[in-house]
């Protein structure tokens, strides 16, 4: 079953200025949603916000799940890989043994994801050793091998090459085919128009546009969109 | 001159030789400070990464009070201690004063806080580094502690072995709820005291020596611990 959000007034203020919101908004019940919108558009908030791990100061965000289960299934990608001091294979297996998967099962996922994010051969090597691709590929892995009903992932590809951006897409079309829900921000329009169903376009805190992303792209409603795509600065 | 140089050359050969009193005296110090170490750090390291990764309504005034206990002069931790088990204090019946276990009492209740607020600086840092993802991960408070515990295990060697040391030469708290008694409880640093005073310098060189030797030799195994952990695993 697809799990749904709807944000109603949500808002976060930090220090008397308000820097999201307030949104109401009914988040596209499937597939995959692109965050878009200039640097302090609010898209990393917006995703903490949706995640349930930023503090509201008003409205409320509501999963179609009651929020424990909700914050179970689902993942989050940081926009800077956060990585534990342990290595890559503890790092895979971490998630699972907080939720006491038996031994020889968080072994054998530990290994195909290790071979899906192509660090099979790293699996002994400390984390916070690689290097910027490999620890975004190896924050992707630990967020997809709880198998979650939502990842949400903060621009994942800024630190990626040309060919460690298409095989981390290769991944995240893999899991949206699989059924996961996926929520994502991104700089690279290119990324955008590749992965897109659903687009947020995202300006001062506020959503600006919203919608089916073939629409957005080709014909966009809102004179802010219409510069951002073309690659105007909006502010 | 002469007195330390005969000091200094019968003092190594305490050593050499393995003196029975010299060894008793050491083990019994160990066996104290080893003791005292092993609580406080089953007490402090949770405690420390607690303090770090928890809020709570009187959280500063708890690092406040944890800071102010680091500077507890340890004679009047021995008084203290001294009062509550004498005979006529609140665990006079337990008859525990004049015994190791006194001595081990006053060490825990001297290194506790120094190891905890080493380890709540360094856990804090840990945590900060951590934060955003064991919130995401839905961790448990208890699940958050231990992976920090477990990951920041270097920084806590460093408090464990801070304690030791501040436990190993403490003298002043020992002395008073121990009572340097021959064969019972005395240990290297109010055995050196004794025979400083009593003018054996031999005695009071050898055990020194030692003494040194002793927190030289843990710095030693704890680098060469963190180092080998680091080229190793990572
Ligand atoms: N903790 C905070 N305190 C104050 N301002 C913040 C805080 N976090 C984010 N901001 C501000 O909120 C705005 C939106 O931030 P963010 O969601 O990170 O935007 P984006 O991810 O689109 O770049 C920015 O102007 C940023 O400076
Ligand atoms: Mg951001």
């Amino acid at each position: 079953m697809q799990m749904t959000a709807t944000l109603d007034g949500a808002s976060v203020k930090r220090r008397g200025k308000t820097i999201l919101g307030p949104i109401t908004h009914d988040l596209a019940p499937g597939g995959i949603t692109i965050v878009l919108g200039p640097n302090g558009a609010g898209k990393t908030t917006f995703l903490k916000v949706l995640h349930g791990v930023e503090r509201l100061s008003a409205g409320q965000v509501a999963w179609s799940v009651p929020a424990a289960e909700a914050q179970k299934s689902q993942s989050y990608v940081f926009q800077s890989p956060i990585m534990l001091r342990r290595t890559v294979a503890q790092n895979l297996a971490y998630p699972l043994q907080l939720t006491g998967t038996p031994k020889a099962q968080i072994q054998t996922k530990v290994q195909s994801w290790a071979a899906k994010i192509g660090l099979a051969d790293a699996l002994d090597t400390s984390a916070p050793r690689l290097s910027g691709g490999e620890k975004q590929k190896l924050a992707l892995g630990r967020a997809l091998i709880r198998d979650p009903k939502v990842v949400f992932l903060d621009e994942p590809c800024a630190n990626l090459d040309g060919r460690s951006t298409k095989e981390f897409e290769a991944l995240l079309i893999t899991a949206k085919s699989a059924g996961t829900r996926i929520i994502m921000t991104t700089h690279d329009l290119g990324q955008a128009k590749r992965l897109a169903e659903d687009v947020i376009f995202l300006l001062g805190g506020q959503i600006v546009e919203a919608g089916p992303a073939p629409a957005f792209f080709a014909d966009p409603q809102t004179a802010q969109a219409r510069a951002f795509l073309k690659g105007d600065i909006v502010e | 001159m002469n007195d330390i140089w005969a000091g200094l050359a019968s003092a190594f050969w305490l050593i050499v030789t393995l003196d029975p009193d010299l060894v008793e005296i050491t083990l019994r110090s160990l066996r104290v400070s080893l003791s005292a170490l092993l609580i406080a750090a089953l007490i402090a390291l949770p405690f420390g990464t607690w303090l770090a990764v928890r809020r709570f309504r009187f959280r500063r005034a708890t690092i406040a009070v944890l800071n102010a206990l680091m500077g507890l002069p340890p004679v009047v931790v021995g008084l203290i201690v001294y009062l509550l088990l004498s005979r006529s204090g609140p665990f006079g019946v337990l008859g525990l004063l004049f015994t190791p276990t006194a001595m081990i009492i006053a060490q825990v209740i001297i290194i506790t806080p120094l190891i905890a607020s080493i380890t709540h600086q360094a856990m804090r840092e840990l945590w900060a580094e951590y934060h955003d993802l064991l919130i995401s991960l839905n961790t448990s408070n208890w699940q958050r502690i231990r992976t920090l515990i477990f990951d920041g295990r270097r920084a806590l060697l460093t408090a464990a072995l801070a304690g030791f040391g501040r436990a190993i030469g403490e003298v002043g708290a020992i002395m008073i709820v121990g009572g340097n008694i021959d064969h019972a409880t005395r240990v290297l640093t109010t055995a050196i005291a004794l025979e400083t005073g009593k003018g054996d310098f031999a005695l009071a060189l050898g055990l020194g020596f030692v003494l040194i030797a002793l927190a030289l030799l843990v710095n030693f195994a704890i680098h060469v611990l963190s180092r080998t952990e680091r080229e190793g695993r990572w």
